[in-house]
């Protein structure tokens, strides 16, 4: 199983000379699978590039898995190129809502004022799938999505190929349940997840001092990734969703206080950044 | 992929909501099972949760000897308000008498609804009881 990130930004692109190190684009991850399926996390504007590149190797088939839909997530759609390719079949997995069905939801961004051409207008095979609610088979991967903290329905995906394992939750806010030290796993949001991944990919959107005055924004600070990564035995942990205003240097001291605090953990977190490759054995 | 083995999103949230309640409430998830009361119950029980731990909600129960206000009679499982909740997926309320395991003799009202995730998901139960004529 092969990572690439395409995008690491939360909330809005920031696009910059504060920001060229790690990134500006909104979430997106690409999965390149063992027998070269692509499963891609989530559109915001990192997936655009990652369509142009994805039609260049002639992939025609892409599962698409959004963890929700706040517009971080789903911006980038619109200008995914293989949506607008006749050749391509795109499968769009994401949670249900008890309301408004899944394509539905996605359509909205599809429609006049805010864009010219009608989702069922695009030239490509697309399909709208709710997640399913225990673990499913994708290309020979295994996966499993689960509601995590966050405002409306959002989950996390788990991911398993080859005795390799990894889990993004890039908008989570698992302290908004109760303090993570020393609670049970189970009772913890994300662990069904998290546990004992190899890779994790995780929210860290604020310094402490920032999330003291952001709580039920849905999102983490730093000292509570670190703690939920300890408290889920996840063997390896990247910091995701960064926060707009934070340009490089912020960022730079965001990962030192994130390895201060897991010290003795014995896990080093890493920032995520634009480009980055992740392998997992 | 291992057996899913962690408590539904909504259990964690309706836990860390009814820790910070002053009205005593307790929660049991899909298969029957008593998985948290807050300290306002503990006070109702007579027992910290931590020293009861996790037990089948009809069990727990009964072992307060749940009787009517007006006859003393015992009320049938199927019949209490938590019960009907788990087993009719619909609220209900009702009043009766309790012992407690310290002897103390205890006139509760109890109100227990089903907890639904997103999709009609049935997850748990939660119970809202209180001491009456206190």
């Amino acid at each position: 199983m092969r990572l690439k990130i395409w995008g690491c930004r939360g909330s809005v692109p920031t696009p910059g000379p504060e920001t060229v190190q790690y990134g500006g684009n909104t979430s997106c991850v690409e999965v390149s699978l063992a027998g070269g399926a692509v499963l891609v996390l989530d559109a915001g504007t990192g997936i655009i590039s990652l369509g142009f590149d994805l039609l260049e190797r002639g992939v025609s088939r892409v599962h698409l898995l959004l963890t929700h839909l706040h517009l971080d997530h789903l911006e980038g759609l619109r200008f995914f190129a293989p949506m607008w390719s006749d050749r391509v079949t795109l499968d769009i997995w994401g949670p249900p809502s008890p309301l408004v069905s899944l394509p539905e939801r996605i359509a909205r961004s599809f429609s006049p004022p805010l864009f010219p051409i009608d989702l069922r207008d695009v030239p490509a095979s697309v399909t709208f799938r709710d997640v399913p609610r225990e673990p499913w088979t994708l290309e020979g991967a295994s996966l499993a999505a689960e509601l995590v903290v966050h405002p409306g329905p959002t989950v996390g995906f788990r991911i398993e190929e080859s005795g390799a394992s990894f889990a993004y939750i890039p908008d989570h806010e698992p302290a908004l349940a109760g303090a993570i030290e020393g609670r049970a796993r189970d009772w913890i949001s994300g662990a069904a997840i998290a546990g004992d991944v190899d890779l994790l990919i995780h929210d860290a959107q604020y310094f402490e001092d920032e999330y003291a005055e952001r709580i039920g924004w849905g999102h983490s600070s730093v000292s509570d990734t670190v703690a939920f990564t300890h408290a889920v035995g996840a063997r390896r942990v990247v910091l995701f969703h960064h926060e707009p205003r934070h340009g490089d240097g912020s960022l730079a001291r965001l990962e030192v206080r994130a390895r201060s605090l897991a010290a003795r953990n014995g896990v080093e977190p890493t920032l995520a950044r634009e480009g980055m490759v992740l392998e997992l054995p | 992929m291992s057996e899913r083995r962690h408590k539904h999103l909504v259990l964690i949230l309706a836990r860390e909501f009814a820790s910070n309640l002053a009205t005593p409430t307790l929660i049991a998830d899909d298969r029957g099972q008593l998985v948290f009361y807050n300290e306002a119950a503990e006070e109702v029980i007579g027992r910290p949760f931590a020293e009861a731990g996790e037990m089948p909600l009809d069990e727990w129960t009964a072992s307060f000897e749940p009787r009517r206000v007006d006859t003393d009679e015992p009320i049938p499982a199927e019949q209490r308000p938590a019960r009907i909740a788990f087993d009719q997926r619909r609220a209900s309320h009702a009043g009766f008498r309790v012992t407690d395991r310290n002897g103390v003799v205890r006139d509760v009202a109890v109100t227990a609804f089903p907890l639904f995730a997103h999709a009609d998901e049935f997850v748990g139960i939660m119970a809202i009881f209180w001491p009456e004529g206190a």
